[in-house]
């Protein structure tokens, strides 16, 4: 029976090794694929410039990161959940229904969202009501509600060129397709005056519930083709606009930054995207980044701490950090961001 | 009846032909079977093909991953900027920072253009001292901090140029691009050049890429793969010590002693279901029993080499149950005739007579399970680590500090914005395909030497 003794010993061997895991010794970090490059950015120079190991960083997303975050105290848990977007209610209720009451919630900066399109093609100058009418399922023509006929560019607003309407926008799981939807395709609908035709017909028991069916009509994209989701990365929007050059792609401001060389950058109502235009807020598609901290395990994981006041530090993600460098946009309010990281404020 | 009485009754008048001269029906024959053949030809043509475009595109842009720009620079460590109080302690060399030595690298770069005499018109000292990458900040603190006796020397360092200017020399950045770039001008590019022409700017074989710890987006130029090649090589480890050792427990319990009936019937049929499952649901397996259930830690090559260790055994089974089931009977019964026990006949006879066949397919297994990436994202292993995970540490124990692995890191760094992380990428795949071929080569090689056929 050798085999099977040698077989048991193996499993046994596994399992206690596995299970003798004591103190973690560096910090675990997962969520959001926007916050992703920054958080690496921070941990490899704090691995660098600290005793501590470098922290792991893992992606996937804000809501499958905060999910992660909120299962628990404790070593088989995240230290650190990167967002996009602010925790939401439920979330921080489920949090405190698995012992996660204290959230430290650190602000790091902002992102802009860009449009751009292939670097030989056409500039564009948009204001979201022409987003709105080029990819809305329905729009208004002459107090009717349509489904939407635009072809090209120029159908939606003479001033741009008559290039055919092709866009690559994020895809639901992303949290940038929320940003698009609020500031772009909904203002667009409001701009135009076609969000008061919905609300006029739009059905509900109260007026909140009229109002939220009225916003989904607004946020509706066509399906005919001329509107396509990207479930992928950015890198996947770029390979779609160099296949099919009248392609405008929605990517964030440091992807594009980084590939200057092939996108060109639209204009959002006369404004150019720029570090400066986001942080003085008159670009206006831009949201805020974050990243959450269990306070539970700022005594026990060693450099937890360090690794958030390093993040917001001015040497990290003021203006003239790697992290501006890199796209983001940074807070004009760091300083208060750093005392209550110092003071460890949790929310 | 015979032919002879069938040409006499003659029916049918069979006309006499010449064997050197096809008939219709001969030619219809004979061409359909050209055909074929061409059919089989074109196939096989459309693999070679797809092979051969797969290799070219994967080559091409990985072979630059194998070769990196390095610059050799004087640099002068600064005293009173790197040790302030001048003690030489440790501890406050320490909090001298990678940007406090960027600032350095960046003044002895520009001391050294204006001593050599290298003006580039339009270049700013800011821009020229971003050819140096971000990575070589850190080589020169780590050095410092090694010998805090280099303090207030000139020393000549080899440092990584940054990953724009290598792509110049790979061609992947042009002076044309360069114009319209956000992080290169033409005129870095032109520094880069006037630095090549005097032997200071060199591309040398890459070592650090297959050493070298993952980086960030902010220094392709730095990334390499040593984690995911540690990480690989220990869930690999973990693999070939569990799955073999069950899988042919198994599979000799199931041939050679299991009753034939409806049990093992299901047995039977639920292991040949399990190898056609998808990996991913091994890995939803994995997240569920050791990380969720055990508490064992996420990214840990531990748990990737047990959720791999899953998704192997069925393919492991089926092969060794092949192989045990090709060693005739005749052997079990003069062993069992000798006056051997069962037990004895399957160790002493039957099983090294079906190891080679054993041996290939776990060889196999583990062929599949190193390229394997879909359950390895379930469990943490797509993340950003950069330290070397230890085969066994008192916190973590045996392969239970975090790790990427090799197919992870080709997805993880095709997701990155930079584009000199395409080259990255392709070059691990061509690393992954040289482990994947070495690993099918001793499986072959196995398979020659020792197969018996009977």
């Amino acid at each position: 029976m050798s085999l099977i003794k040698l077989s048991a010993s193996a499993l046994a061997i596994a399992a206690v090794s596995a299970t003798a895991a004591s103190a973690r010794d560096q910090v675990q970090v997962a969520g959001s694929s926007t916050v992703l490059p920054y958080a690496a950015i921070v941990a490899e120079a704090f691995g660098e410039n600290f005793d501590f190991p470098t922290p792991v960083v893992e992606s996937g997303g804000s809501s499958a990161g905060l999910k992660r975050f909120c299962e628990g105290v404790g070593e088989s848990t995240i230290d650190v959940a990167n967002a996009s977007r602010k925790i939401k209610d439920s979330e921080i209720k489920a949090c405190a229904e698995n012992g996660v009451t204290d959230i430290m919630e650190v602000r790091i900066g902002y992102d802009g969202i860009v449009f751009a399109s292939d670097i030989n093609g056409n500039g564009f100058e948009y204001t979201p009501s022409d987003w709105f009418l080029a990819l809305s399922d329905k729009i208004v023509v002459d107090g009717q509600i349509v489904a939407n006929p635009n072809k090209t560019w120029a159908d939606v607003n003479p001033d741009l060129p008559a290039q055919n309407i092709q866009a690559f926008v994020p895809g639901t799981k992303h949290g940038t397709r929320e940003v698009f939807e609020d500031k772009v395709i909904l203002k667009g609908c409001e701009d135009t005056g076609a969000f008061e035709a919905f609300l006029a017909v739009a059905q509900g028991d109260s007026d909140k519930a009229k109002k939220k069916a009225a916003e989904k009509a607004c946020i509706s994209l066509r399906t005919d083709g001329t509107s396509v989701d990207i479930d992928g990365d950015y890198t996947e929007t770029l390979a779609r606009i160099e296949s099919n050059k009248d392609g405008i792609g929605v990517f964030g401001l440091a992807f594009y930054e980084n590939n200057t060389d092939k996108l060109q950058v639209a204009t959002m109502s006369g404004v150019a995207p720029s570090t400066e235009s986001i942080a003085s807020g008159e670009y206006p598609v831009s949201r805020p980044l974050y990243f959450y901290v269990k306070s539970a395990h700022l005594g026990e994981v060693p450099g937890l701490q360090e690794y958030a006041e390093f993040f917001v530090s001015d040497d990290m993600a003021g203006p003239d950090g790697p992290l501006a460098e890199y796209g983001l946009v940074s807070d004009p309010e760091l300083e208060q961001t750093q005392a209550a990281v110092e003071g460890g404020n949790a929310m | 009846m015979t032919d002879a009485n069938m040409s006499k009754s003659g029916a049918v008048p069979v006309p006499r032909k010449s064997l050197l001269q096809p008939d219709a029906r001969t030619k219809r024959r004979n061409s359909a079977e050209a055909r074929f053949r061409a059919y089989g030809l074109a196939a096989v043509g459309i693999g070679v093909l797809a092979l051969v475009m797969l290799l070219v595109s994967i080559v091409g842009t990985g072979s630059g991953a194998f070769k990196q720009t390095y610059l050799t620079i004087p640099v002068h460590l600064n005293e009173a900027k790197l040790d302030k109080k001048g003690d030489r302690e440790l501890a406050n060399l320490k909090k001298v920072t990678t940007i406090g030595y960027a600032g350095v690298l960046k003044t002895s770069l520009n001391d050294f253009l204006a001593q050599e005499g290298i003006e580039i018109d339009g270049l700013s000292d800011k821009d020229a001292g971003k050819i140096i990458s971000k990575e070589a900040a850190a080589t020169v603190r780590n050095a410092v901090l090694a010998d805090p006796d280099l303090i207030g020397t000139t020393q000549d360092f080899t440092l990584l140029a940054n990953g724009r200017i290598d792509g110049y020399y790979k061609g992947r950045v042009t002076m044309d691009s360069a114009e319209l770039d956000g992080n290169v001008t033409p005129e870095q590019l032109m520094l880069a050049d006037a630095l090549k022409e005097r032997g200071l700017l060199k591309t040398k074989f890459n070592w650090a890429f297959l050493i070298a710890p993952d980086a960030s987006d902010q220094r392709p130029e730095a990334a390499g793969l040593g984690v995911a090649i540690l990480g690989s090589i220990y869930m690999m480890l973990t693999v070939l010590i569990l799955a073999p050792v069950i899988g042919v427990a198994a599979s000799i319990y199931l041939e050679e002693f299991a009753p034939k009936n409806r049990w093992t019937d299901i047995i039977e049929v639920n292991i040949s279901n399990l190898a056609a499952v998808p990996s991913i649901v091994f890995g939803i397996l994995g997240l569920a029993i050791f990380i969720n259930f055990a508490g064992m830690r996420a990214s840990a090559p531990i748990v990737g080499g047990l959720v791999l260790t899953l998704m192997t055994l069925p393919t492991i089974i089926i092969a060794t149950r092949a192989a045990l089931k090709a060693v005739p009977p005749s052997i079990r019964d003069a062993g069992l005739g000798l006056g051997a026990s069962k037990m004895q006949s399957v160790m002493h006879h039957v099983l090294p007579l079906a190891a080679p066949g054993i041996l290939t397919g776990t060889i196999i297994g583990l062929a599949q399970a190193l390229g394997e990436t879909a359950p390895l994202l379930l469990i943490g292993m797509v993340a950003f680590v950069r330290e070397y995970p230890a085969a066994w540490s008192p916190e973590s124990g045996l392969f239970g500090e975090p790790s990427t692995a090799l197919p992870v890191q080709v997805f993880n760094w095709t997701q990155r914005a930079d584009p000199a992380f395409v080259e990255r990428a392709s070059g691990a795949i061509i690393v992954l395909l040289i482990f994947l071929v070495a690993m099918n080569a001793v499986a072959v090689m196995l398979r020659r030497r020792f197969e018996r056929r009977w």
